[in-house]
């Protein structure tokens, strides 16, 4: 059962500037302009933010591994007007559960158009493995720092700069819960989504086995011919030489060929729909 | 004929995380589990060469909790017996 | 298939045979060494480490030999005590509104816009009736329950609960975190099922749903106490009524808790067997929960979640029960056929025909249990001078009336004793079902769902009545 809420109690003057660009829609809408994907580990908060941008409820308590079933919402900032699709937490995109699977395909065949990954700054260690394996698939993404509070309050300091820098990528920190933080997020997720950031994200550059890198890149450029135009062709040659089954499938139905040509076809639709459908 | 003189039938070498004790530190040296469960620990951060220590026994005994690259995976004995371990290499504080 | 895709997938087959297994952990372990290393760059730690973690602290106290059960106890205890006593006057005060003062109202307000009897009676005193009694029993005590639940979720102390009771759970093929699951059905059973999602296994959640009717929810304790204090307290000296009417609600509770462990070994061995499943339990940090919010919003979402069960279950149920006693079929109400119909039946259990439609009717909602019963028995033993009416569920504020009621009706201690069992072991209420039908997708698990607690009540029920009466008890 969802709400709409156009209030967070308690909201500081911090929210303002986002409240005034920021109009929740919940879930009434039937067209948007771009459309963004929430991942990251169980029990970052990221939830709350998808509450916060939504004014959807969606509970979770402090427990790490409640899959709530996909939600979507929806918001308009500035003119534009986003679909937001909050995905299971996991903990890799290596595709060994059910929900990894669904994260990993929405983010691979959905094409959304800024993936935001939500990000514990208290155990950034841990959760940087997710952001990492999202940043060899997709490039258009903003780390959501979460959590500062927290941070805070263990007197950790997380140099978001410096994190930036590393990881290619724009990393924004802020406290979903209080709604610190928010506006900048929308600002990013806005630049990226219409193409004004162009992230360069960081990349697993080997994997220092030396005769693997060499076979590997061999291999990449093959993909790379088979399937000009693909973003990601570094991560799929891992994922073959990994035998992961539904990239294998993607190739012989040609939705991974659709997919490199920026294509929305039938195969594609389909997976997104099987995605969809799981959950 | 040769006998088996281990009674315990333990790969006597091995040391596993069941080992470990609260309060102590230890290096991953190999995960002899496979599949699923491979995967979810290695998920969870369990690799070769990470610092895991043991934090909390549950009442019951089983399972333990420990710390691993700053979160706490509670385990349980039957698969805490599946990962090797030695003593940590001596920590670099910069 | 193209070409150059087939030849790119022989390619990977070669080389996968070439590089071996050993990819996934190389990768593994190059993803995790570079965000330590990221990681490391990033984050500062404060210089010295401070005195006194009390994260460790606290976990150190609460999964201690010594410590960790006793303070489970004591907080679950806590919980549950201060629903019960702040539910009291709440209880009471909706009651005297809306059954006291707004049921009347309607009434005299219907009559004199002149609606015909039936029309008022089913109206008001089936659907409204129905829901007011739902409301004024459900309302306060889920709205203490679940609020004071969810800052103990929010606060992060349930996983530690998972992680002290998973050796028992384990043993029985099942999951540490079906303790949470569990105790929230202590609240409200279809909100224990969807309690399940966070157990990640498909078929130990399966294990979970099923066996969560055995946690005896909020509209359960009201029939589980009155019956408890009229029979069993009656039957001890005064000075010890008290104590051990509770004890006989505890007993039951823990019964319940018995039959979980129970149920969920035989389901692991036989309908739910196989696939070992990966344990996976993370302890997180404790964060400070935002108290004013978390009760406002919890509080409200209780409300509207008992508002809305009200309306479309108990209402319904309201018009079913006031029309079969109402409706006139060949000598007798359509209740009484109905209730001779099922007193064979009952006789066996140890129950009898009244009880029996009284569940059957108030599948919905077990609140309107003992009301319903009450009616029924006024009605089908033609007593005068009690009651509201035919059809017009109530109660009385005296124990020893009611029990007068009931005796006239046939009740003895046996059956007393069977309805509490009964009211333990019997079929979900329809909000459940429907509950788990959602979080399973599955109508047959959904069907085993609810036959299984009634089968399995039917059974206790028939060898605790046989084996009475074989041994002259009863």
């Amino acid at each position: 059962m969802t709400m709409t809420t156009n209030t967070l109690p308690g909201s500081a003057c911090a929210t303002c500037s986002m409240n005034r660009h920021l109009a929740r829609l919940g879930v009434r809408m039937d067209s948007w302009d771009y459309v963004v994907a929430l991942a990251g580990n169980p029990n970052t908060g990221k939830s709350t933010v998808f509450n916060v941008l939504t004014g959807l409820r969606q509970h979770t308590g402090n427990w790490p591994g409640k899959t709530v079933a996909r939600a979507e919402g929806g918001f308009e900032y500035g003119d534009k007007r986003y679909k937001i699709v909050d995905l299971p937490g996991t903990y890799s995109l290596l595709a060994a559960s059910a929900d990894e699977e669904i994260a990993r395909d929405f983010i691979l065949f959905g094409q959304p158009d800024v993936t935001v990954i939500v990000v514990d700054a208290t155990r950034l260690e841990r959760n940087l493995n997710l952001a990492l394996q999202v940043l060899e698939i997709t490039d258009k993404a903003v780390v959501a720092l979460n959590l500062m509070d927290e941070a805070r309050r263990h007197r950790l300091s997380v140099d978001h700069r410096r994190l930036a820098r590393d990881l290619g990528v724009p990393v924004v920190p802020l406290t979903a819960r209080r709604g610190e933080g928010m506006g900048e997020l929308l600002q990013m997720v806005h630049g990226v989504a219409t193409g004004e950031i162009k992230p360069r994200p960081h990349r697993l550059a080997s994997t220092r086995d030396s005769a693997l890198d060499r076979a590997l890149s061999q291999f990449v450029a093959r993909i790379e011919a088979a399937f000009p135009g693909l973003p990601n062709a570094r991560w799929v040659a891992l994922r073959l030489l990994d035998g992961d089954a539904s990239i294998e499938n993607a190739i012989r139905d040609g939705s991974l060929g659709d997919l490199s040509r920026g294509l929305q076809t039938a195969p594609v639709a389909e997976r997104l729909a099987l995605a969809e459908a799981t959950s | 004929m040769t006998l088996n003189v281990d009674p315990d039938h333990k790969q006597s070498a091995r040391r596993t995380l069941a080992d470990l004790q609260p309060g102590d530190t230890a290096e991953v040296v190999a995960l002899h589990s496979e599949g699923a469960e491979r995967r979810r620990l290695m998920d969870l951060g369990i690799v070769p060469g990470t610092r895991i220590t043991a934090e909390l026994r549950s009442p019951l005994n089983d399972p333990v909790a420990y710390r691993v690259r700053g979160a706490l995976i509670a385990l349980r004995q039957s698969q805490a017996v599946q990962i090797e371990i030695r003593s940590p290499a001596p920590e670099i504080l910069s | 298939m193209s070409d150059p895709a087939a030849d790119l997938l022989q390619t990977a087959r070669a080389l996968r045979a070439e590089v071996g297994a050993g990819l996934h952990d190389q990768l593994a372990e190059a993803l995790y060494t570079d965000a330590a290393r990221l990681a490391d760059r990033a984050v500062t730690r404060p210089d010295e480490r401070p005195r006194f973690d009390l994260d460790r602290a606290i976990d150190r106290l609460v999964t201690s030999r010594t410590w960790g059960f006793p303070i489970m106890i004591l907080l679950l205890t806590v919980v549950f005590w201060i629903t019960i006593q702040g539910a009291n006057v709440p209880s009471g005060l909706l009651a005297t509104l809306l059954l006291d003062t707004v049921h009347p109202a309607l009434k005299d307000g219907a009559s004199a816009l002149g609606f015909p009897w039936w029309l008022s009676g089913v109206l008001i005193d089936g659907a409204y009736l129905a829901g007011a009694w739902v409301i004024s029993v459900m309302l306060p005590p889920m709205a203490i329950f679940f609020p004071l639940f969810t800052l103990l979720e929010d606060f992060g102390y349930l996983p530690r609960v998972a992680f002290n009771l998973d050796r028992l759970f384990s043993r029985a093929g099942a999951h540490g975190k079906q303790a949470l699951s569990m105790t929230m059905g202590f609240g409200c059973n279809a909100a224990g099922v969807v309690a399940t999602r966070v157990i990640d296994s498909p078929r130990e959640r399966l294990i979970a749903i099923l066996t969560n009717n055995f946690a005896i929810c909020n509209g359960r304790w009201p029939t589980l106490i009155m019956v408890s204090t009229i029979f069993i307290g009656s039957a001890v000296p005064a000075a010890l009524a008290g104590l051990v009417s509770a004890a006989a609600v505890v007993g039951v509770a823990v019964l319940g808790v018995l039959l979980t462990f129970a149920v969920s070994w035989f389901l692991s061995r036989t309908m739910l067997k196989g696939e070992a499943s990966v344990f996976s339990l993370e302890l997180p940090p404790y964060r400070p929960p935002r108290i004013w919010q978390t009760l406002y919003t919890s509080v409200i979402d209780r409300t509207l979640i008992v508002l809305w069960r009200a309306v479309t279950m108990a209402f319904p149920a309201g018009v079913v029960i006031w029309t079969i006693s109402n409706v006139h079929v060949g000598g007798g109400s359509a209740a009484e056929h109905l209730v001779n119909l099922l007193d064979g039946f009952g006789w066996l259990l140890g129950l009898n025909g009244v009880i029996l439609l009284a569940y059957i009717v108030a599948i919905p909602a077990n609140e309107i249990i003992i009301p319903t019963i009450l009616m029924l028995t006024v009605l089908t033993a033609r007593l005068s001078g009690v009651g509201e009416g035919a059809g017009v569920m109530f109660e009385l504020e005296s124990g020893g009336a009611i029990r007068d009621i009931l005796h006239a009706g046939g009740w003895t201690t046996l059956t007393a004793i069977n309805l509490m069992l009964f009211s333990l072991i019997h079929n979900p209420c329809s909000t459940t079902i429907l509950t788990i039908y959602h979080e399973t997708r599955s109508l047959k698990w959904t069907a085993v769902a609810t036959a299984l607690p009634l089968l399995l009540g039917f059974a206790v029920t028939f060898t605790l009545a046989t084996a009475a009466r074989l041994l002259g008890w009863a």
